[in-house]
């Protein structure tokens, strides 16, 4: 599995590739408010870092995310992910 | 209680103040397939979502008032509690051969064969891989349920085989949800690739054909049948409420036990069951569908003309000549404004808002009728294009008429 600093550093990258990465990342950045994302962007990253990960994030899971934290969480306990 | 809607009412006062309440519109009258009276005024309707223009179809309107006349105006229950109507049986029965299909089931709206369906096929522990672009009645229906819910790309059958892929470790069956055309862009499903994949993982498909029947396929069974993979589609859903000019849905298969559905799908089971005049104009209406296939012509015909008309007048246009017609803009006030003079001209429209739209881009969208006449398909172009000039979206100002 993902150690949280990989998470987070897949999420950073993540965020660069789409653009949205205007300043540090951390756990507590809220990934709405902070990121400039409406919930229709918010999603399409989801789905580029499933892309870039290799992995699903079911919908589910998706309600738990509000912030950078929670949506490492969801990626450390994800067992498909190899550090 | 209705404090946290505070954000939501501003932003509907902001779309509304700039004219006409998008969402609110309110009819004088409506006159016929094409038009309606608003505001005192005569207008062309162009949002419709009415494909073959059957809602004023004399032979389904005389249907409908027999029915009312005979049994009376509703069910008033479900039919597991107050039983089936013998219209509601040989509604199914009429779907079924229509569609090819062993069973079918009706449902009392389209939205609800949706949450039937996907609610209750996959169940707890399944997979239901939905196209991230699905209808509000798809991701409602995968809530309702106990599946595990995956989105994939619009339209991207790379993006279904890796997801399938990765899932492919896990139990459960995999249920993947398409539509026969989008409705906000008027694209349709890559059906033939998504079979492949389908195929490949051992997957079942659902196909919404909602905006397709009656529109595709030469017997306008829908894109299913357009793209001759009927056999590999395992569960059809459909509604009455677009090219067969009523309201209700429903759901068809092949598969064995069917009818359990009956007795585990909620959305079914406790609602109340379709009034006895619904029933006779829908299925007046499907004689109408297999009757009179120039109806569809006339549709692509329609569709090809309104297309064809907006992009000689400088109006980039996405997907392919169909019955629907959407035009990017470039922002939601700009959206708004168009959506409001093009009412004013006289043209009645959709406007469309993210989340609803793709990418939460901001939409007008248009839908033609077979009951459009040339003529009127010109009035819209016109008025459509005066108001592309009046917003700026097109550079050469239009000759004056």
């Amino acid at each position: 599995m993902l150690d949280e600093q990989a998470a987070l550093r897949e999420i950073t990258a993540a965020l660069e590739e789409s653009g949205k990465l205007t300043g540090p990342v951390t756990m507590e950045t809220h990934i709405l408010q902070d990121l400039n994302f409406d919930s229709v962007g918010a999603i399409d990253f989801i789905m580029l870092l499933e892309t870039r990960l290799d992995t699903i994030i079911s919908m589910d899971r998706m309600a738990e995310i509000e912030t950078v934290g929670d949506l490492v969480r969801v990626l450390v306990s994800d067992p498909s992910l190899a550090a | 209680m209705l404090s946290k809607f505070r954000a939501l009412r501003d932003e509907h006062a902001a779309v509304a103040a700039a004219g006409r309440d998008p969402f609110g519109v309110s009819f004088d009258a409506v006159l016929s397939a094409t038009e309606a009276v608003l505001g005192g005024r005569r207008i062309l309707l162009l949002g419709t979502n009415n494909y073959l223009g059957l809602t004023f179809d004399p032979d389904c309107i005389e249907a409908a008032a027999a029915a009312v006349q005979d049994q009376g105006t509703g069910t008033t229950g479900s039919r597991i509690a107050n039983g089936t109507y013998d219209g509601h049986a040989a509604l199914e029965g009429r779907l079924a051969a229509f569609l090819k299909r062993r069973s079918a089931m009706v449902y009392t709206t389209g939205y609800q064969a949706n949450l039937g369906a996907l609610s209750t096929i996959a169940g707890k522990g399944d997979h239901l891989l939905l196209d991230a672009d699905s209808h509000a009645s798809i991701y409602d229906g995968a809530r309702l349920g106990h599946a595990q819910v995956t989105r994939f790309r619009h339209n991207d059958p790379d993006d279904l085989r890796r997801r399938l892929r990765i899932l492919s470790s896990q139990p459960g069956e995999k249920l993947i949800v398409a539509e026969g055309i989008y409705s906000m862009l008027g694209d349709t499903a890559p059906l033939r690739e998504m079979v492949e994949v389908k195929r490949e993982a051992g997957a079942w498909l659902l196909v919404d054909e909602a905006h397709s029947l009656g529109v595709l396929g030469e017997s306008g069974r829908g894109l299913a049948e357009a793209e001759g993979v009927e056999g590999d589609v395992d569960f059809v859903v459909g509604t009455f409420s677009k090219s067969l000019g009523a309201i209700g849905g429903f759901l068809a298969s092949d598969l064995d036990g069917f009818d359990a559905l009956r007795l585990s799908a909620r959305p079914y089971m406790f609602t109340a069951s379709l009034p006895p005049a619904v029933i006779a104009s829908v299925m007046q209406a499907i004689e109408v569908l297999e009757a009179r296939p120039e109806l569809r012509d006339r549709l692509r015909r329609n569709g090809q003309h309104l297309h064809e008309g907006l992009a000689a007048a400088g109006f980039a246009l996405g997907a392919m000549p169909g019955p629907i017609i959407s035009l990017a803009m470039p922002d939601r006030e700009t959206a708004v404004m168009f959506w409001n003079g093009l009412l004013a001209e006289g043209v009645y429209s959709n406007l469309a808002l993210g989340p609803a739209t793709p990418g939460g881009k901001p939409l007008l969208r248009m839908s033609v009728s077979a009951a459009l006449t040339p003529a009127q398909i010109d009035t819209a172009v016109n008025a459509i294009t005066r108001t592309g000039y009046a917003m700026g979206l097109l550079s050469v100002p239009l000759a004056a008429e």
